[in-house]
């Protein structure tokens, strides 16, 4: 404990002389958010932030240092998340390739690949997107059909994908492609990585009811990708897939992290003309995100403790996006006409995360999907 | 502190869930339920029971061992309360073990707790908390009067709801020495002996087949040194007795919402209809799924208000709120579904799933529901 004392002093010390005060300021606005990578256009403090906190490895600190990451333990990272929070730093840093190619690429990544990929990563060099969805591959992705043909030394990659988050503007692709199309659907799968500067690589982005466009079209017309770039084995695709699948549900369903609660907001709102059944269906939802919150810790807590209890990541996935989509929802309720701002002056941001929102049980699996995860991995439930 | 279980808490469940599952099972409900030809057993429990229960530790779980008892704690408190939930064993634990040991912790003077905390630990003197006056649980609603006479009190007024309070030994009565009908200032609280002349206790039998009693009180004469805590302030033990008891009813709540969860998602792998297991049907499988995630918000909820508690936190109302408004839902849920996916035969009396959603609603109505602990939750947070 007493090294942990020492270390909370010397992470408050850096943070304190690292972190520009502009990085100190909550965030107002998507241009706020950084993503990095080559065409990453950052403001002079952020890209400050990002460098000192990529050369102590703090933008992933539990990675190992050999592959760019801090090295700290479960205790310390936690210890560097007060401390930062203490002085309501920013993340300095979001990224597909932290929260889900990341751990996958640890697991299943043979040394040069970790080598390549990981460091760049922790730095913000490389911006990476998810190659998952297709057209005819939703719900059930497996079936999907892009396919990855071998000639020579490289694989010869043709068809779309859908839905792949920031596509115009990730630099590589982590990419589910069928390498064998013969095989049952599960097991003619693999996992590629490739730079989306690839000739034959095009992109196309979808306007979504909230106006913005955060998902793209992505083609992939005769692309030469080397077979050194195939992660894990051929056919094997799948249960990277799935393990990949477990970290990005959490990170959906901790959307939380970080915001002004909904009794915040009440507080003010509610002060001047409560509506009893308003406050009512906020209190009841503040209920649940509490509830949320407290197995979130929980559930960490636990597998700190070696004590997990599986397949936990459909269940917070679930919950927390559904909580969220309420939150939305009463959002626009307490905010009155005021909510159905769609532009011109004054906020106009809560109806687009409304329908924003509404996305959350879709992506990632959808509710539904989570819910026959559940009902088949936990409660053994015969033939689902 | 982080939400696990120590090691020794660890062992506190699981004797807690072999002691009951062995020694009070729900066939024991049933038993105790139809004694005397239907009419019901006399004290409404097994007392061969408590004093096991006493000497497993689980009446004194409470009890620092300076005055006898085991003193684990409110998490340890709370897994035996689960284990008695999931098993809908019939004891005095939540009155006397629970509710009177945290008044006598809290509030008692040394003299109080050196005569009646052993006691409580040993199991041989039974309490029973006579708070609440009007059928909705209201708290700081005390008309009950206690005027000085003599060297010490003269009580009047009538108390609902008094769980236990048909065996209990002594009661602790919250009555009014100053204030308005519904202030916090000006409530005491009272150890009244339950023999004391001018105590009517009128019992009756709720839809869960345990007992909540009537008590008159008429110019019943009280000792000065029965005040318990300082006169006048008796609303902080009170409030703290209340939270004490809504955290080890959520966890109560907890083993009946799992118990039951457990039994009807057995059940959805027994049961046939069309040629095939009905647990095969998505729209059962969806909602035994929801349920699932829902149980383990409770458990959370419910583990983070006994740790609360535990560490004295200025954040005992809150999470005792929170644990009781959650569970009490969780409950209603997983019990409504249970006789629903049960279909008709969860509809009979022979068949113990209804015992599980008799108890859930009465558990959720004593202490406060959710109108109650929301109400409270937002003022807590301040809308």
């Amino acid at each position: 404990m007493a090294d942990l004392e020492t270390f909370r002093i010397e992470t408050r010390a850096w943070l304190a002389a690292n972190c520009p005060p502009e990085m100190r300021q909550s965030i107002a606005k998507d241009g706020d958010v950084v993503w990095g990578g080559r065409h990453a256009d950052l403001t002079p403090p952020q890209r400050a932030w990002l460098d000192a906190m990529g050369a102590k490895g703090w933008t992933v600190p539990e990675w190992p240092k050999e592959y760019g990451g801090g090295g700290l333990s479960k205790d310390e990272a936690k210890v560097l998340v007060q401390e930062m929070r203490a002085i309501r730093a920013r993340s300095p840093l979001a990224s597909f390739g932290i929260w889900m190619l990341g751990p996958a690429l640890l697991k299943y990544g043979n040394e040069e690949q970790k080598k390549e990929h990981l460091p760049k990563i922790a730095r913000g060099e490389i911006r990476w997107c998810q190659g998952y969805s297709e057209p005819g591959a939703g719900s059930d992705l497996a079936s999907l059909r892009t396919s990855a043909v071998v000639d020579g030394d490289d694989y010869i990659v043709n068809g779309q994908k859908v839905w792949t988050s920031y596509a115009d503007k990730a630099d590589w692709i982590f990419c589910l492609v069928r390498t064998d199309m013969a095989a049952p659907k599960h097991l003619g799968i693999s996992f590629l990585l490739f730079d989306m500067a690839s000739p034959g690589v095009s992109t196309s982005p979808i306007k979504l009811i909230s106006g913005y466009s955060p998902f793209c079209q992505t083609f992939f017309d005769d692309v030469r990708v080397p077979r050194a770039n195939l992660m894990g084995t051929a056919g094997k695709g799948w249960d990277i897939a799935k393990y990949l699948l477990t970290h990005e549900r959490e990170m959906i369903g901790d959307l939380d992290d970080g915001r002004r609660s909904l009794s915040q907001i009440a507080v003010k709102a509610l002060g001047e003309a409560g509506v009893a059944p308003l406050r009512s269906d906020i209190v009841r939802h503040e209920i649940n995100a509490l509830a949320f919150g407290l197995t979130m810790e929980r559930v960490k807590d636990e597998t700190k403790a070696g004590q997990g209890t599986g397949a936990l990541s459909s269940m917070l996935k679930y919950y927390g996006t559904e909580l969220n989509k309420q939150r939305q929802e009463l959002l626009m309720s307490v905010g009155g006409s005021d909510s159905l701002a769609w532009s011109g002056t004054g906020e106009v941001d809560t109806s687009r995360h409304w329908l924003r929102s509404r996305a959350n049980s879709i992506e990632g699996g959808t509710s539904e999907v989570q819910l026959n995860i559940i009902a088949k991995r936990v409660l053994q439930l015969p033939g689902a | 502190m982080a939400l696990v279980l120590t090691d020794d808490q660890t062992m506190v469940r699981d004797s807690a869930d072999g002691f009951f599952a062995a020694e009070a099972p729900v066939a024991e409900l049933r038993r105790l339920r139809d004694a005397n030809g239907g009419a019901g057993d006399a004290t409404g429990f097994d007392r061969g029971l408590w004093a096991k229960m006493a000497e497993m530790g689980f009446a004194g779980v409470l009890v620092p061992e300076a005055h006898g008892g085991a003193g684990f704690g409110y998490v340890a408190a709370g897994l035996v309360q689960e284990a008695i939930g999931r098993n809908l064993s019939l004891s005095p634990l939540l009155s006397t073990a629970i509710l009177a040991a945290t008044a006598l912790v809290r509030g008692g003077s040394p003299e109080q707790q050196a005569r009646y905390l052993p006691q409580i630990a040993s199991g041989e003197r039974l309490f029973a908390l006579a708070a609440d006056e009007a059928a909705r649980h209201d708290p700081h609603h005390v008309t009950t009067r206690a005027e000085t006479s003599g060297n010490g009190f003269k009580l009047n007024g009538t108390k609902a709801f008094v769980l236990d309070g048909h065996v209990a030994d002594t009661l602790i009565v919250a009555a009014r020495t100053g204030g308005a009908d519904d202030e916090a200032a000006g409530i005491t609280l009272f150890l009244v002996d339950a023999k004391a002349p001018g105590v009517a206790v009128a019992r009756r039998s709720m839809v869960d087949s345990r007992n909540a009693a009537r008590v008159t009180l008429t110019d019943v004469q009280v000792d000065g040194a029965d005040v318990l805590g300082a006169a006048g302030d008796g609303a902080a033990i009170l409030d703290r007795v209340l939270d004490a008891g809504r955290a080890c009813l959520a966890a109560e709540m907890l083993g009946v919402a799992g118990e039951s969860f457990t039994r009807t998602v057995d059940y959805l792998k027994q049961r046939e209809q069309f040629g095939v297991k009905i647990g095969t049907f998505q729209a059962l499988q969806h909602r035994a799924a929801h349920l699932f995630c829902e149980v383990e918000l409770a458990r959370s909820a419910t583990l983070r208000a006994l740790v609360a508690l535990d560490a004295d936190e200025d954040r005992v109302p809150m999470f005792a709120s929170l644990a009781k408004a959650k569970a009490g839902e969780v409950a209603k849920l997983s019990t409504d579904e249970g006789v629903q996916m049960h279909g008709g035969i969860g509809m009979t009396d022979d068949f113990d799933i209804g015992f599980f959603m008799k108890r859930a609603r009465a558990a959720r109505e004593t202490f406060g529901d959710l109108a109650f602990h929301g109400d409270r939750l937002a003022m807590l947070m301040g809308y």
